[in-house]
């Protein structure tokens, strides 16, 4: 019943043991162990593309020509493509992650929202990990050889309709894919971001010092700030990072798309850390009905993730204009069919699982079935990531095998090993919220 | 046509009759309806309301709506009048999505709708009981029919003054 219950205690601070710790730092040396043992496998030829690329060949090459970019010589990939292609998609998945948590907390304050406000220090502590994948990507694109790995656009010449290398199409869009300007971008992206999260962050722990109503106020300035900021450069890091890469090809549906893909998998990540802190015995203020709700909004972000995924598809099937449908053509059958497993899979994972699983209201509140629904929304949208890079990078090289478990082993034991830490700074509830109240007692 | 006798106890405040409703029911006595000028949160709870199965009708008239538009696809576009678009076979199965799920969702809520009003007996030419119209402006009243309790109607009074009623009235519709 509504009046009659008790509110725990909101002192509770979050300890990183030692021990886990330890797993985490041995969880990504194995992941690099996994990624070298892998590559070389793969290049002596015991387990790899090679093994199975005879038959691809030839339909690679043939969807690369309808492409109109085609190499001359076959596809040009090695297996550094593969492990930079990782990379890269790594990096983008868990950028958007991490960002996701301050976009979270932004929305939130921007619509004076109190229902989050248990469970508020999570999402704060996501944007902690940011800095890593964009030094990351920062790295890889001022490395001229990934660079070219990469992006098409920036070989040498292919600008200059002097050169042999010359292309028309990448040539009219200069004015935006140009070095300086395409580094600027990323810059500015990523310090931003960076920097409005540290003053939401900053604002939030004062208000844990000193309770002043001030500091809620000075936090919702910078999240007004944040959104309006992200509003638009959602989008266009959606174009520099993933679209980019295949770069004849555009769609104006994809900044969406990719934004979408960030925010369901953020939320999905979000209701894990969660839910594995209460099973540790943290969070007992958070309760069903404010779970139920971030279900909700995971449930509606996999069907909006799915609205607009389709929406992109449905226009080019029924355009069906060449230059357009490359795009697809290579993801379902083209370089021997090889991406269409993880193109069904991101499908499956993130439109049928969510769709079948999550919309009753008893499954939103049952920690079983929440948790199977987080894992299969993260991994669905790591294979929406992976088939929006892969392709573009790896060609006729990709694969799902060690290269890929290990890298991504890596990435999720760095951002779990940075994200507690940053967790474990702080009182587990912003204790001097003026919604955190209202949060407690939340009941729907 | 027989008159139906209530009692009702006029409250002041919404946590007054948020309390009331569970000591009254605790008791043993049916309440016929609680009236608020506006939503009192957990009141559902505390009147004992079983959750409204609106999923299922929303799923019958949902599916309906589904194959009702994959009906009017294939027939049109496929069997009735092949159109060839853009060479595409006759029965493009992407391009239905969009009518299907619009019919979907239009049958679904439509239905749902009807649903509702058809069983709260609403329509333009339903009259209903206002039992005290002071519960469009600032009084919560619950309404409790004496036919339907074995409590006795002073018992009933009593409780309802104990509770915090500001007074109890009987009117007979």
């Amino acid at each position: 019943m509504a009046h009659k219950h008790e509110t725990p205690s909101v002192e509770e601070v979050f300890e990183f043991s030692p021990e886990l710790k330890r797993k985490f730092l041995l969880g990504g040396i194995i992941g690099l162990v996994l990624v070298a043992v892998g590559a070389f496998l793969v290049n002596s030829g015991i387990w790899g593309p090679e093994g199975f690329a005879g038959g691809a060949h030839e339909a690679a090459h043939g969807a690369e020509h309808a492409g109109g970019h085609g190499e001359e010589h076959g596809t040009g990939a090695t297996l550094l493509h593969r492990i930079v292609a990782n990379l890269w998609m790594n990096s983008i998945y868990f950028l958007g992650i991490s960002v996701v948590g301050v976009f979270f907390i932004s929305y939130n304050y921007v619509a004076k929202a109190g229902w989050y406000t248990s469970f508020k220090r999570i999402p704060e502590a996501f944007p902690a990990f940011m800095w890593i994948p964009s030094v990351l990507i920062l790295g890889l694109f001022l490395f001229p050889t990934t660079r070219h790995i990469v992006m098409h656009w920036t070989h040498e010449g292919i600008m200059d309709p002097a050169s042999h290398h010359y292309d028309k199409i990448i040539a009219s869009k200069e004015w935006w894919l140009n070095m300086p300007f395409y580094l600027v971008r990323l810059v500015a992206y990523f310090v931003i971001w960076y920097y409005l999260w540290t003053q939401i962050r900053k604002n939030s722990l004062l208000e844990d010092a000193h309770g002043d109503l001030a500091y809620y106020t000075k936090s919702r300035n910078y999240a007004k700030v944040f959104l309006i900021f992200f509003a638009v450069t959602s989008s266009t890091a959606a174009w520099d990072l993933s679209m980019a890469i295949d770069t004849h090809w555009f769609s104006t549906m994809f900044g969406w798309y990719h934004l979408a893909s960030w925010h369901v998998a953020g939320l999905a990540a979000i209701m894990l850390v969660i839910l594995t802190l209460k099973g540790k015995g943290y969070l007992a203020g958070v309760n069903l009905s404010a779970l139920q709700d971030l279900g909700k909004l995971m449930f509606g972000f996999s069907v909006f993730w799915t609205y607009v995924w389709f929406s992109q598809f449905l226009l080019i099937f029924y355009a069906n204009l060449p230059e357009e449908t490359i795009y697809f053509r290579e993801r379902i059958s083209g370089y021997g069919g090889r991406y269409f497993a993880p193109f069904i899979t991101s499908l499956i994972l993130n439109f049928i699982f969510p769709l079948l699983v999550l919309m009753a209201r008893g499954s939103k509140r049952s920690f079983t079935l929440l948790k199977l629904s987080c894992w299969a929304i993260l991994i669905g949208h790591w294979f929406d990531f992976y088939q929006m890079i892969m392709p573009g990078v790896a060609k006729d090289q990709g694969g799902i095998g060690l290269i890929e478990w290990g890298t991504t082993l890596t990435f999720v034991c760095a951002f779990a090993y940075v994200v507690l830490t940053q967790l474990a700074k702080a009182n587990l509830y912003a204790k001097n919220h003026p919604f955190l109240e209202e949060s407690l007692h939340h009941d729907i | 046509m027989a008159h139906k006798k209530y009692i009702l106890g006029v409250f002041d405040d919404e946590d007054v009759v948020l309390h009331a409703v569970s000591d009254v029911r605790e008791k043993g006595v049916n309440i016929h309806e609680v009236y608020s000028p506006f939503p009192i949160h957990g009141l559902d709870h505390a009147l004992g309301y079983k959750r409204a199965r609106m999923g299922v009708p929303a799923f019958l008239f949902g599916i309906t709506g589904t194959s009702l538009a994959f009906l009017l696809t294939f027939w049109t576009l496929g069997w009735d009048w092949p159109m060839n678009i853009g060479g595409k076979n006759f029965i493009p199965f992407p391009t239905n999505i969009p009518i299907v799920f619009e019919l979907t969702v239009l049958l679904a809520s439509y239905g749902m709708a009807f649903t509702f009003f058809g069983m709260e007996k609403l329509s333009p030419v339903s009259k209903p009981i206002i039992f005290d119209e002071r519960i469009t402006d600032d009084k919560f009243v619950m309404a409790i029919e004496v036919s339907k309790n074995s409590v006795s109607e002073e018992d009933i009074t009593g409780f309802l003054k104990s509770t915090g009623a500001t007074e109890v009235n009987i009117k007979e519709i």
